[in-house]
């Protein structure tokens, strides 16, 4: 009996050494810093350029978009002992798409405002890639409580990320902070609250990083760099279709 | 006339890349080579033409209050609009690779990527949206000129990208961050557009 035990016992410590589960508070740490999605992934960049004009609506952009994340992170960790393979995409999609309605509903009725100043970039959330690629990434793969720590920490992490540049092209664009205007009139440059101005500033971010050598898609191979055709969640794809 | 107006507005004032920042993940990504940008472009205009054709029919048909359930079923427009576009990229490259393989070969890589690409999503909402687009014609015009607008811009892009690859550019700037530049370039350049004075 004892030697049953030791054995249990010795097999559960291997486990344990081998896998090294993270804890919730690396989880959210690693989404704000280690792979923030904004700044070192490089993901989710339609949302980044399109709603920084001013940190208010990148604020209600962040924050709505974590909320979906942590919601869908949660409820298909749950289910994912019982999703068939094969047809987990759709499923995921349908998740976060019902996230993403009632995420709407609440915008609409609470914050008309930010409705107006997002608009069809709501429900645009469904396209994002850090939630598809973090319900691939992680929820499928891990229990309950660190794919909510993942969301949180994905989600916050891409709320801080899209807040600097937004913050970046509202001081030069129109001169102000949160509304509150403190650049005169004559000193402003009204490009960067234009198109253009989002891929100057996210252009001369991704440079500072390279040239400080900091982590980011562009000066490390890992991430999704932007490369559709090469990403891995495609190459998984497409080994599953050989295989058929 | 009315057609003419709304493809040009669509490709080129506000063109969907440029400054709505539709399906930048391509735009980024698939602008290695003439070619590859040709090929991404191509399949964009195919896909969102034949979407937009088939959201538009499934939103005049089941979720306006008008529709055969007499119920207004428009906030189920999101997670709807989404599964029949992502069925619909599977089944048109099932459908390609059965009965036009010369097409689904030079298309075939493309078609998965785009059921991620935001534009043709985009292009759908807006059009249930909006009621500028209420008529069948006006709504394909205005998914030929975004989709159209989308394949200009990947291929000038592209052919950009091909011009400046031997180029002394700074340390810091290589890679990512001077496609960026150009993209800035390209789209102060299509801002000029804005001032065009049609209808």
């Amino acid at each position: 009996m004892e030697d049953n035990k030791d054995k249990k016992s010795r097999k559960k410590t291997t486990i344990e050494t081998k896998e090294k589960k993270p804890s919730f508070w690396s989880c959210i740490l690693n989404g704000i810093i280690n792979e923030n999605p904004t700044l070192v992934l490089m993901i989710g960049m339609c949302p980044t350029l399109a709603v920084t004009t001013s940190v208010s609506n990148a604020i209600g952009m962040g924050l709505s978009t974590t909320v979906v994340l942590i919601s869908s992170n949660a409820i298909i960790s749950l289910i994912r002992n019982i999703t068939p393979d094969r047809v987990r995409i759709p499923i995921y999609i349908v998740i976060v798409a019902s996230f993403v309605t009632l995420v709407e509903f609440v915008i609409k009725a609470y914050f008309p405002v930010l409705n107006e100043a997002l608009g069809i970039y709501i429900p645009l959330i469904v396209v994002n890639c850090i939630i598809l690629g973090r319900a691939e990434a992680f929820a499928g793969k891990n229990n309950v409580i660190l794919s909510i720590g993942d969301g949180i920490g994905m989600g916050l992490g891409f709320t801080f990320g899209i807040m600097i540049i937004s913050a970046i092209r509202e001081f030069i664009g129109s001169g102000a902070i949160l509304g509150h205007s403190i650049v005169k009139e004559d000193f402003r440059a009204a490009l960067f609250v234009l198109p253009p101005g989002a891929f100057l500033v996210l252009s001369f971010l991704t440079a500072i990083q390279n040239k400080l050598k900091l982590p980011s898609a562009s000066n490390k191979k890992e991430g999704c760099n932007g490369d559709c055709l090469n990403c891995d969640i495609h190459k998984n794809d497409k080994v599953i279709k050989e295989e058929e | 006339m009315e057609l003419l107006v709304t493809i040009i507005s669509a490709s080129l004032i506000s063109n969907v890349v440029l400054s709505r920042f539709l399906g930048i993940c391509p735009f980024l990504g698939v602008s290695n080579s003439v070619s590859t940008a040709k090929g991404m472009g191509v399949a964009v205009i195919f896909v969102i033409l034949i979407s937009t054709a088939v959201t538009f029919g499934i939103n005049n048909m089941f979720l306006e209050a008008s529709g055969i359930f007499g119920l207004d079923l428009t906030y189920l427009q999101t997670i709807v609009f989404i599964l029949v576009i992502a069925g619909l990229v599977q089944f048109l490259e099932m459908f390609l690779k059965k009965c036009i393989p010369s097409l689904y070969k030079s298309l075939g890589i493309y078609l998965p990527l785009i059921t991620t690409n935001c534009a043709v999503l985009g292009v759908a909402l807006t059009v249930s949206q909006d009621s500028t687009f209420s008529k069948f014609v006006t709504a394909m015009a205005y998914a030929f000129g975004t989709s159209a607008g989308f394949c200009i811009a990947i291929i000038l892009l592209a052919s950009i990208r091909e011009k400046i690859e031997n180029n002394d550019i700074p340390e810091s700037f290589k890679g990512k961050p001077i496609v960026l530049v150009v993209a800035c370039l390209m789209a102060i350049a299509f801002t000029g557009f804005s001032n065009l004075n049609i209808g």
